[in-house]
């Protein structure tokens, strides 16, 4: 065994692969973006073709403050793992807090656009093609979210416990990674739904 | 060479009661085990499918045939192609890659075995869920019913009103259970390969079937991506009373096409490359020729993989699109046969002028060879929009992917169990019945399949129930409904060689083809840790290097 150790190579000393993490999660960011683009692809398809209301122009508003807070959430939570690096806990719990409550702020943003298309425009999944198009896609969206919400209210939990070092920083620099594409995908939905949708 | 490594496994499978060693099979995150799991998983649903296309040849066998029902009939078409795809050869590909990657780039194990093993749950849930349709999916008449809306499920046939029941939710189900655990399996394979490799295996230096089977699990994201979407889309549409593909409220059948179709091509090449992979290794060793053109071959490989990405509308040529549209489509379809000849090529180079020992795994491959092409060229034919006009949705256009699939992927597969056989189990298998499954299953291919492209040819469609008398279909379908007998019974041969041979074959060694790749360094079976000591390669063929210190391939390098 010993002698498939190949004497012929010196390269190993500066061998260096890049983080299975990171590789990891830039692969799932990739899948889900196919995912995405065809739910995008057949909202943009769908655009005016519903045989029945409410249209989008008559029911949408424009959400321009929750978006601002999912976007800046992705400062705070670049912000938090860069904190946590340089071993400053404190900041980091800080900035992780701000971003747990700025994506639930959003969160419940969108719960309240959908409680107003529901009962006052009584708009729902099955009422015409852009229902479907629009809570598919929103809702994927918003799932997305849900998700990253719920692992950023464990690591929040673990934090006020004091068990998050610097060690996990890696970690938590991944999931910052789905944090942001989270965010990245809203961009475009917004403009796909509000604004060329509208 | 790894006898050492042997010897420090310990002979642990003196005490152990069955109920501990299947626990040990249910819990376990090694790569070898999941590999293994995947494979004797795919083996089970290859028997399945294998036995629902034998009941719809029994069925064509003779005009007006009335072995099965209609209903039954439907079914058998829908289960056989959903379950060879997603339960046969999807599995038993990622069984191979996930054996084989970690062994190959000197790793020990998987960059994710938990999720390794996640994902294998997954899948293994996915087809249970797809048969567990015949006992609990409620049909149309109360009783039980598997899918029946054909493989590609087109809409609107997937509508609640023409799908009552849950079948067609069990379909969906069940591929969209397997799609996640493809992904994971596929964000597996890439993570190991980029961040695993052990010091010296560079990208250039890696085997070819570290390489092709990169490329795959890139594919499979954008593969899987569309056929998830649509999925979801499709129990919105069932579940919520959605109108994606609800063309009276305004949605579009069309579009259900282009989201399966966007899947479904690209999946052929998600399917074939690692039989690419599996021949890129085989050939050279029993060509004793190192691989001819490895760069070309991985240049040629992502070209496929960009390629196959903008071919999907030439499944649809008989929807009506626009005369662009077609052209575009024909175009894209014809180049992705350059990169493919450009393969066929290589290979041929590799045998050219080798010292090539004919055993079975080599057989297999030459046979490849020669069918895929065959294959690639009634493509060509499909890939011309009037043609296409005339045959799509004929038994000629069946012919042509059961070629690709059965002549080219099984056939290669065939090649890769018999390669990597002694390996995974440390015995030998039986070269006699090896051969006698390599001829009965070429005679029995070839009468089945070049036979079935004549009744497309005089207008037979897919799908039929049954047939008229005097049309001229009706010994070509006995001869088909032959050869596919043949077959079935030559994969008899080839299961009673994996267990004959797993009881009663000789011990294998390390490295009994004389081989150059990472796998045949270490015991076979190898130890649970792989590599004692995590090797250092510094060339293409480690242990060419290791064989012939005077002459090592890292020389010319």
């Amino acid at each position: 065994m010993s002698a498939i150790t190949n004497p012929l190579s010196e390269t190993s000393a500066a061998w260096k692969l890049p983080y299975r993490g990171k590789v990891g999660m830039a692969c799932l960011i990739f899948a889900e973006s196919a995912i995405f683009t065809i739910f995008v692809v057949a909202y943009l398809f769908y655009i005016g073709k519903s045989l029945s209301g409410p249209s989008p122009k008559e029911v949408l508003t424009v959400p321009v403050f929750i978006t601002i807070c999912l976007l800046s959430s992705s400062i705070t939570i670049h912000l938090a793992v860069r904190a946590l690096r340089n071993a400053k806990t404190r900041l980091f719990g800080i900035w992780w807090f701000l971003t747990l409550a700025l994506g639930t702020i959003f969160l419940a943003g969108t719960g309240r656009e959908w409680h107003k298309l529901i009962y006052q425009d009584g708009l729902t999944i099955s009422t015409n093609l852009f229902g479907t198009t629009y809570y598919s896609l929103v809702g994927l969206h918003a799932s997305h979210v849900t998700v990253g919400l719920i692992i950023i209210a464990i690591v929040m939990a673990f934090t006020s416990l004091g068990r998050v070092t610097p060690k996990y920083s890696e970690r938590l620099e991944v999931f910052s990674l789905y944090w942001h594409f989270v965010d990245v995908v809203w961009v475009v939905v917004f403009t796909v739904v509000y604004v060329v949708g509208r | 060479m790894a006898s050492d490594s042997i010897a420090m496994n310990p002979t642990d499978v003196s005490a152990k009661s069955i109920t501990e060693k299947l626990h040990e099979w249910v819990v376990t995150v090694d790569h070898k085990r999941l590999g293994v799991m995947y494979i004797l998983y795919a083996l089970v649903f290859l028997v399945i499918a294998g036995t629902e296309a034998m009941i719809i040849r029994i069925q064509l066998m003779r005009p007006h045939n009335d072995f099965v029902s209609p209903q039954v009939f439907n079914r058998m078409f829908t289960m056989h192609g959903t379950t060879m795809i997603f339960f046969v050869v999807m599995p038993v590909l990622f069984g191979f890659a996930n054996y084989l990657v970690p062994l190959m780039i000197g790793a020990r194990d998987m960059a994710f075995p938990r999720l390794n093993a996640f994902s294998f749950w997954l899948m293994a849930f996915g087809g249970i869920l797809l048969y567990f349709s015949f006992i609990g999916g409620n049909g149309l008449y109360g009783a039980g019913n598997a899918p029946d809306v054909g493989w590609w499920a087109y809409a609107p046939l997937t509508a609640k009103a023409f799908s009552p029941g849950h079948s067609s939710d069990f379909w969906t189900l069940a591929l969209l259970v397997s799609g996640f655990g493809s992904v994971g399996t596929a964000i597996n394979i890439i993570a190991t390969i980029i961040s695993m490799r052990c010091p010296g295996m560079t990208l250039s230096r890696m085997p070819l079937f570290a390489w092709l089977n990169l490329v795959m699990a890139g594919m499979v994201f954008l593969v899987i991506g569309p056929l998830t979407a649509a999925q979801l889309m499709l129990c919105v549409d069932r579940y919520l009373g959605g109108h994606f593909f609800d063309t009276q409220a305004g949605g579009s059948a069309v579009l259900w096409m282009h989201f399966f179709w966007i899947f479904g091509h690209p999946e052929v090449y998600v399917l074939v490359i690692p039989a690419f992979a599996f021949l890129s290794e085989i050939i050279p060793v029993f060509s004793r020729k190192p691989i001819f053109g490895y760069p070309v071959m991985v240049g040629a490989t992502v070209c496929i993989g960009f390629v196959s990405m903008s071919v999907w509308a030439h499944h649809m040529f008989t929807i009506g699109m626009n005369s662009y549209a077609n052209s575009f489509f024909a175009i894209t379809s014809m180049v992705v046969g350059v990169p493919t000849g450009i393969k066929i090529f290589n290979w041929l180079g590799t045998m050219w002028g080798g010292r090539i020992s004919f055993n079975t795994p080599m057989l297999f491959c030459i046979g490849f060879l020669f069918q895929f092409l065959i294959a690639g060229l009634t493509g060509i034919m499909l890939a011309v929009a009037p043609f296409n006009w005339q045959l799509s949705g004929s038994y000629f256009v069946v012919a042509h992917f059961h070629y690709v699939i059965v002549g080219g992927i099984m056939h290669a597969l065939f090649g890769a169990f018999y390669y990597w056989y002694p390996k995974i189990t440390g015995r030998m298998f039986n070269e006699t019945l090896g051969k006698l499954h390599f001829w009965l299953f070429l005679i029995g291919f070839h009468l089945c399949f070049d036979l079935m492209h004549i009744p497309g040819l005089l207008g037979m469609p897919r799908r039929i129930y049954t047939y008229e008398p005097g049309r001229g279909w009706e010994t070509l379908n006995l001869l088909v409904t032959i050869g596919a007998f043949v077959q079935g019974i030559a994969v008899l041969v080839f299961v009673a060689n994996l267990i004959i041979s797993y009881f009663k074959g000789a011990k294998a060694g390390n490295d009994p083809w004389d081989a150059w790749t990472l796998e045949w360094s270490v015991g076979s079976p190898p130890p649970e840790y792989n590599f004692a000591s995590i090797p250092t390669v510094a060339s293409r063929r480690p242990l060419w290097d290791l064989k012939h210190p005077e002459d090592p391939d890292s020389r010319y390098e």
